[in-house]
């Protein structure tokens, strides 16, 4: 059985109205912040089904926006996050979209600029978060760990050469791949941290397109 | 290292056998699972309880409406209410019912609230813990005693029950968070174990049935008014509880009926709204308006 902890009862320290709607939905932005990992020129964010039908009334668009803004989930700025001017420095744009065969709360964030990237992720309930999909591969983060996320290419030994070059316990491991010998992902959730020199070794191996260490979200 | 409490009757067990109370022991517990000093818990839980206060004192000076513009200025109404009429059962009453508004209204306009156990039921704890400890001049380290006994029942409760009325109805998250401010208001006026935990079964007991049936989908209506009544709610189990009268139905097995009428509820009545008060004529119009 999963551990779940008092603290977890009794907060998060968030604003209102909604765990799902308005706490997941800042941090999922948060997430998918530290994963684009750059300035983003433009954000399209896209929202389905139950995030684009009640999406407004909860804040849903404003903890997205405030997310991705680098703002934490008790943060009383958000309420007015569209008139501030830490929304003025980036362009973005909301869709709201019908796709019964996405979870009930999912977004999808489209950051253009320096590089293009696609992450898509679930609010799946009491302020927990899923990012199920970054550009084509699937991973799993929570934001619950500290996450380190690589694309390489698909060649013989990638795995333990990026696990032993790991000194912390991992929690979880999850690979994928667009096809044999072609672009795949590991999505590593740690026990611990790991250090900066770690991620530059892990930079410097053959055939690794793109490394982020994604640190685990304040509770 | 011990295992994990899951259970109520393990709780107890835990209890007896150390002579302890539930807050000693599952803040013991906690510290050691996190491995971290007790200290850390405390403080963790300190934050929510701060955060709990600033939402009623926020709450308490605004009248603002929330985005949709159908609620947010009841607290207001009522504050008038009692400054010039006292209420048929006293202060403390007043400022359980005061609080509970000033918290659930300060929630929809996007203020800071701590969610316990969610954000849509975030009122009915602080109101009646904080309400009460003002009345009876209770210290800051009962109430984070308190606390940590309401969070106690909340985990219990989650291990087998989600805390979400996607899941389970509102029975899982108004309904349980009743129950700990049960718990955690026994703690506060001094009962024992057995005291704690008669007042979370009779508090859970009543509410099984409880639906998620949202207005426009919107932690609105009826989630505002509910908190109010469900802090009142949780008095009643504690009163009766410290009078020595027992749940005759266990409270682990009341959890075990919660998750069966969670699991046999229509997910027409659970945060879809899709039944209910959500497809009555009026919420009907309602959404016409909001969503045009």
């Amino acid at each position: 059985m999963k551990q779940t902890s008092i603290i977890d009862i009794i907060s998060p320290v968030m604003v209102g109205p909604s765990s799902s709607h308005t706490a997941g939905a800042i941090r999922l932005g948060l997430l998918a912040r530290n994963i684009y990992h750059e300035r983003p020129e433009k954000v399209t964010f896209k929202l389905y089904n139950s995030f684009a039908r009640t999406g407004k009334g909860h804040g849903t668009d404003k903890g997205l926006l405030a997310g991705v803004l680098g703002l934490n989930v008790d943060d009383t700025r958000i309420k007015d996050i569209f008139q501030s001017d830490i929304a003025k420095s980036i362009k973005y744009e909301f869709q709201y979209l019908d796709d019964f065969n996405r979870h009930p709360n999912a977004v999808d964030f489209v950051f253009e600029g320096g590089r293009n990237m696609t992450v898509s992720g679930n609010s799946v309930g009491a302020g927990e978060i899923e990012i199920t999909k970054i550009d084509e591969f699937s991973v799993n983060l929570t934001g619950k760990y500290n996450t380190l996320v690589l694309f390489y290419k698909d060649v013989p030994h990638m795995i333990s050469r990026v696990t032993n070059s790991i000194h912390v316990n991992i929690a979880s491991f999850h690979c994928d791949r667009y096809a044999k010998g072609q672009e795949a992902s590991m999505c590593i959730c740690l026990d611990g941290e790991i250090s900066r020199k770690v991620i530059d070794f892990l930079y410097m191996l053959e055939d690794v397109y793109m490394i982020r260490y994604i640190e685990k979200l304040e509770s | 290292m011990e295992k994990n409490i899951s259970t109520f009757k393990e709780l107890r067990e835990a209890c007896e056998k150390t002579s302890k109370l539930i807050w000693e022991v599952i803040q013991a517990q906690e510290a050691e699972f996190a491995e971290v000093p007790p200290e850390e818990i405390r403080r963790l839980v300190k934050r929510s309880l701060d955060a709990m206060k600033e939402s009623i004192q926020s709450g308490l000076k605004s009248k603002e409406m929330s985005i949709s513009g159908m609620c947010g200025d009841d607290c207001d109404r009522l504050q008038k209410r009692f400054n010039s009429q006292s209420s048929l059962f006293g202060k403390t009453f007043e400022k359980i019912t005061t609080y509970a508004l000033a918290v659930i209204e300060e929630n929809l306009r996007m203020g800071k609230i701590a969610a316990c156990p969610t954000a849509g039921s975030c009122a009915i704890v602080p109101s009646v813990l904080i309400g009460v400890s003002e009345d009876l001049n209770v210290g800051e380290d009962e109430q984070i005693n308190a606390l940590i006994t309401a969070g106690a029942i909340g985990r219990i409760v989650s291990n087998k029950v989600a805390l979400a009325g996607a899941v389970a109805g509102c029975q899982a998250e108004c309904g349980v968070a009743s129950a700990m401010s049960a718990g955690a208001l026994t703690q506060l006026r001094g009962g024992n174990v057995d005291e704690i935990l008669n007042a979370v079964a009779l508090a859970l007991k009543n509410l099984l049935g409880l639906t998620c049936d949202p207005v426009c989908g919107l932690v609105e209506i009826p989630c505002v008014k509910r908190n109010p009544f469900l802090a009142v709610h949780a008095v009643t189990a504690s009163e009766l509880a410290l009078a020595g009268i027992k749940s005759k139905i266990p409270l682990d097995e009341v959890v075990d009926a919660l998750e069966q009428t969670g699991n046999l509820m229509s997910p027409m009545l659970k945060e879809s709204s899709q039944a209910g008060l959500a497809t009555t004529k009026t919420a009907l119009e309602l959404k016409e308006r909001l969503f045009k």
